[in-house]
């Protein structure tokens, strides 16, 4: 970079100022704001001025009876959710991309797509209405079959499977969009060859279509599996009540009744750091499973 | 083009299943509109199941009436018109410099932006900030912390770089433009497409948000509308709604009436917008997909 340089480009460094200035004062000061996992937080005494007590708050947390249910939750709804949630849009989009009919192609985009602009709370809001004892839609299914009226959003075993549905129903048109981008990316020559040497729609979509996607699909694997502790918590915490804390109760949900509800802030930033931790340590490790397994990786 | 059976019988197949898939999704949201405009005793026992049945705009008078979901709806209007502002500004500030090949320094920036992706401080940490920084109880709690997207960033740097041929930038900066001069006369006309995307994406986030709200605001008055129905729809505190009705019963089936009255009013402007942009979006997603 030379001086020159500098001078007939210094603006640019001025535009961007405000931005870099956003990441400092709003990520990287709570970055060095999380010491206080480390620290007794003493309001009055400020962030620097607390006293250290070293690793307190991770071996009370660790001991506590919250651990493993924390663990177990975070990690058995990301799972779910990865496992039903991920294979879906790609489906969904190998699916549309076969439709020959323009217009219906273009309709089933728009409707699957639709959800996605749905608010959590709406969505968390559709679901009580539906699922509503006695009365509401699916219970009225239900009852007319013959069975008892089930109390969906209070039992905790139905928990998981209600936040990954439901999920999966407002995501995985907007979810497929990525890979129809791929797919519109596939060389028409490759079918053409395959349509001589005789195969099947079947087997161009498996050994074509879905081939051409692999990168695609990696890379977002990764971003997947990289969020696993990090469930949606908005959506966790709207469907969370006391029936179905035991089933439903997650990292994030916990951080925020311990720490902003219950002001126990060191404790809670230590909890939260955990799982940040933990996080980045997933994501890194697929990240590098990736990369060596196949060609695709994010870095 | 030749098509043998079996690819006739695939192309049904995966029709059939989309029609399918259509239902599944369409069929709540169907419901709920026709459930607004219901009798909610034909609702609840069972007698409405897709088409409306005693024609009635009740729940739409008490949720018009009702002066919280007004003011709410009035916040959030504030809120996403400041916000999205914002949030352009800094997405444009961010994304002109990073897509200029010569920029000295372009990794390191893009490093620090995409770690926080990645890694954070948490939900203690960044709460404590906002409460020193005095913006507890305040708009700019709403608006601040999240001024940017890092993905959005990537998204309109792309587009920058793609969508605008360096040699319109070279020959407006040989005729003395400053860089300010080219983003604004010559970046920016010409990259209207994204901008409407990114306009749309930022603005539906902060219509939908109630998070930073539920943290950081305390005053009822300041509460945007997500926060509200939260109330009326998950937390069931309706009994200010239901006003004027007589007995227990009434009650009940105005609160019903309002809840599916006020998932339609709270969704209509991204709908009624919905298919217009859609276009966009779907361009806008694919840049970032592709190249980002």
């Amino acid at each position: 970079m030379s001086l020159k340089w500098l001078r007939a480009n210094w603006e640019l460094y001025l535009l961007i100022l405000p931005v870099i200035a956003y990441f400092i004062i709003f990520h990287y000061v709570p970055m060095y704001g999380v010491q206080i996992a480390f620290k007794d937080f003493i309001a009055s005494k400020g962030i620097l001025g607390s006293p250290w007590v070293g690793f307190k708050h991770f071996e009370r947390f660790y001991h506590s009876y919250y651990f493993w249910r924390l663990i177990k939750n975070t990690l058995g709804i990301g799972l779910f959710q990865l496992i039903v949630g991920f294979p879906v849009p790609i489906l969904l989009a190998l699916m549309i991309n076969e439709v020959r009919v323009k217009r219906f192609k273009k309709f089933v985009q728009t409707v699957t797509y639709a959800p996605h602009f749905l608010s959590t709370v709406v969505m968390v809001g559709i679901l009580v209405i539906f699922l509503t004892p006695e009365t509401g839609i699916v219970n009225q299914i239900v009852q007319a079959f013959g069975g008892q009226s089930i109390s969906f959003m209070t039992e905790p075993s139905w928990f998981k499977p209600l936040y990954v549905l439901s999920g999966v129903w407002q995501q995985m048109g907007w979810s497929s969009i990525i890979y129809l981008a791929a797919l519109s990316g596939v060389d028409p020559q490759l079918h053409e060859a395959a349509r001589v040497d005789g195969a099947t729609r079947l087997q161009r979509i498996w050994h074509i279509n879905l081939k051409c996607i692999l990168p695609t699909i990696v890379i977002l694997l990764i971003l997947n599996t990289g969020s696993i502790l990090s469930v949606g918590f908005e959506k966790v915490f709207l469907m969370q009540n006391d029936m179905n804390l035991e089933s439903s109760d997650v990292f994030a949900t916990y951080v925020y009744r311990s720490g902003l509800l219950g002001a126990q802030y060191s404790f809670s930033a230590a909890v939260g750091l955990f799982s940040n931790v933990v996080n980045f340590i997933i994501i890194v490790a697929v990240n590098y499973v990736a990369r060596r397994v196949g060609s695709t990786s994010l870095w | 083009m030749g098509e043998t059976r079996g690819d006739k019988i695939f192309g049904i197949v995966n029709a059939v299943m989309l029609i399918l898939i259509l239902a599944i999704v369409l069929y709540p949201l169907i419901f709920v509109i026709s459930a607004s405009v219901s009798n909610q005793l034909a609702v609840s026992s069972g007698r409405m199941w897709l088409f409306p049945k005693e024609f009635t705009l009740v729940g739409y008078q008490k949720v018009f009436q009702n002066r919280e979901i007004l003011v709410g709806y009035g916040n959030t209007i504030l809120y996403a018109v400041v916000g999205t502002s914002i949030n352009l500004v800094m997405t444009i500030l961010a994304a002109y410099p990073l897509s200029r090949r010569s920029f000295a320094g372009k990794n390191v920036i893009m490093f620090i932006m995409v770690f926080t992706m990645f890694f954070s401080g948490g939900m203690i940490p960044t709460y404590l900030i906002i409460k020193n920084i005095g913006m507890l109880n305040t708009m700019w709690s709403l608006v601040i912390p999240n001024a940017v997207a890092v993905w959005n960033i990537i998204i309109m740097r792309t587009f920058f770089k793609e969508s605008v041929p360096v040699e319109v930038q070279e020959a407006a900066m040989i005729d003395g433009c400053s860089h300010t001069g080219i983003l604004l006369r010559v970046m920016l006309p010409l990259s209207m497409p994204i901008l409407a995307v990114m306009t749309l994406f930022y603005c539906v986030d902060h219509w939908n948000s109630y998070f930073s709200a539920l943290i950081y605001l305390t005053d009822r008055a300041k509460f945007p509308l997500q926060l509200i129905l939260r109330e009326i729809l998950i937390q069931n505190q309706m009994d200010k709604m239901a006003g004027a009705a007589t007995s227990l019963s009434e009650q009940i089936m105005y609160g019903q009436a309002v809840k599916y009255a006020v998932v339609v009013v709270a969704n209509l402007p991204v709908f009624l917008l919905y298919p217009f942009l859609q276009r966009y979006f779907v361009q806008g997603m694919t840049i970032g997909a592709i190249k980002g």
